[in-house]
């Protein structure tokens, strides 16, 4: 008999070995895939923001300006600006002017910046989708703020930013600069902080380590920092993923340990029979890889499938209540998908093999005993 | 028809390799046609100078993470404690940390 033929029949038979108790192990492929669709949706759900942020704010700041006062984040001066020109090989310095504001009716918290170029009109604003969302509000609409002196203000709506922007857009509101400063109480000659823009990339180190020499009282952030963060925030030791990595994980632990130390009794005589009617030890211990191998590889195609369509076709939809936190405007966003091969080989590494050996492990132990004295226990 | 529960086996794997086939085809797929979509998000960065992702609006250094300092943890008092669900997901940005 061929080796192929030999192992179709062990299929055969670990099928039908399956099949005799169809309840225990249907379950247990269904925690199984659960686990394994856990920790490929924050595989896939994290990559792809990574991805997203590194390609999106390629075109953030180059360097920004803070002013600290007493710690905090404090208005800066605009006579900096001034200043910041005459570093070496600074090409152009801007003000910004931006801020928060919490709308007490919806409880929600936007984000307000001046208008880049072209400029908004006075008196109207364009929103992001979260906003028209939680004000319900659209294109003409009236959407009353309230000012630094407690009046409120009305602002027509002159745009909505789309749908596709929302991963950046979301809670904006943009308003000419005049009307921001109106609103906010910011004097002219003061901006929120300030942006650079250097003529020489490599020289981006050597300018902010002047900037921290002319203003003593300034912290700027690299474009490459900025960038970092995002890397940093989805790395594998932040909290969200750690969160979820550890229950998952942990899950599985707890899983095939419990498969490792409790092979049945039944499936202990079972084996006995097969050693005492001819099966050689090798071929018990065949058996019972390929019944974990059928049980594993249904567990991961079917997890990592669910998990794909979790991320990129419903916008992570079971992430939403850890994500939003007590937030009131969530986004909604999709996230464009990029598969690695090293992602589903670390994904495989990390369940199908471990929960193989669970299997194997026991099963060698039980298959090596003399077949008499499994019997009679 | 499969004769027999090994041929049933085999059919289950090559469908589910052709499942991850197709997966991987549509993954690659949505990013040759996300061109636009993320042209428009950088442009809007670029326009507004802006600095983060909004993937969390409830505190700021959470909307923000970037543009962070070191006393967001105790924003509201010296004695409070992180007190937002997401500031408990995310790290500090690598700029605040310790060297």
């Amino acid at each position: 008999m061929s080796l192929l033929e030999r192992h179709r029949n062990i299929i055969d038979f670990a099928l039908s070995s399956l099949g005799r108790r169809w309840k225990k192990n249907l379950a247990l492929t269904l925690v199984y895939a659960f686990i394994v669709f856990t920790l490929a949706s924050v595989i896939f759900f994290t990559e792809a923001v990574k991805r997203e942020a590194r390609a999106v704010l390629q075109g953030a700041p180059e360097i920004v300006v803070q002013r600290l006062a007493a710690g905090r984040h404090d208005l800066i001066p605009a006579g900096h600006i001034d200043t910041l020109k005459e570093i070496t090989g600074v090409g152009q310095v801007q003000g910004r002017l931006w801020g928060y504001y919490y709308e007490p009716s919806t409880g929600a918290n936007y984000t307000v910046v001046a208008s880049g170029d072209p400029p908004l009109a006075p008196g109207t604003i364009a929103i992001g989708q979260g906003v028209s969302r939680t004000l319900n509000v659209a294109e003409g609409d009236l959407v009353p703020l309230k000012g630094m002196d407690g009046a409120y203000v009305s602002f027509e709506v002159a745009r909505v930013f789309s749908h596709a922007s929302e991963l950046v857009s979301a809670d904006l509101i943009e308003m000419p600069a005049a009307d921001l400063r109106v609103l906010f109480g910011i004097p002219e000659g003061y901006y929120t902080d300030l942006t650079l823009k250097v003529r020489n990339e490599k020289e981006l180190v050597v300018v902010a380590d002047k900037i921290r020499r002319l203003l003593p009282d300034s912290r700027p952030i690299l474009r490459d920092e900025i960038l970092r963060t995002y890397d940093a925030i989805f790395d594998w030791r932040s909290g969200l993923l750690l969160v979820i990595f550890a229950g998952a994980v942990a899950a599985f632990i707890i899983f095939a340990w419990d498969k490792a130390t409790s092979l049945s009794m039944e499936e202990r005589r079972e084996m006995g029979v097969l050693k005492a009617v001819g099966w050689e030890t090798s071929e018990v211990i065949a058996m019972k890889s390929w019944e974990g191998v059928i049980i594993s590889l249904t567990a991961f195609f079917g997890g990592t499938l669910f998990a794909y369509v979790h991320v990129f076709f419903s916008s992570a939809l079971l992430f939403e209540p850890v994500l939003k936190g007590w937030a009131v405007l969530y986004p909604r966003f999709q996230l464009v998908p990029h598969i690695d091969p090293y992602q589903l080989l670390a994904l495989f590494f990390l369940t199908v093999v471990p929960y193989i050996v669970a299997t194997v492990i026991p099963s060698w132990n039980a298959a090596t005993v003399d077949p008499d004295s499994i019997m009679r226990l | 028809m499969p004769g027999r529960k090994s041929d049933i086996f085999f059919i289950v794997v090559a469908l589910g390799a052709a499942a991850f086939g197709l997966m991987i085809a549509h993954a690659h797929h949505r990013n040759e046609n996300a061109g636009h979509g993320l042209k428009e998000k950088a442009m809007l960065v670029e326009r507004l100078g802006l600095t983060d992702l909004c993937l969390f609006t409830d505190a700021r250094y959470a909307r923000h993470p970037s543009m962070a300092d070191l006393h967001t943890a105790f924003q509201d008092s010296p004695m409070s404690v992180e007190h937002f669900p997401s500031g408990t997901l995310i790290l500090p940005p690598p700029h605040l940390r310790p060297r």
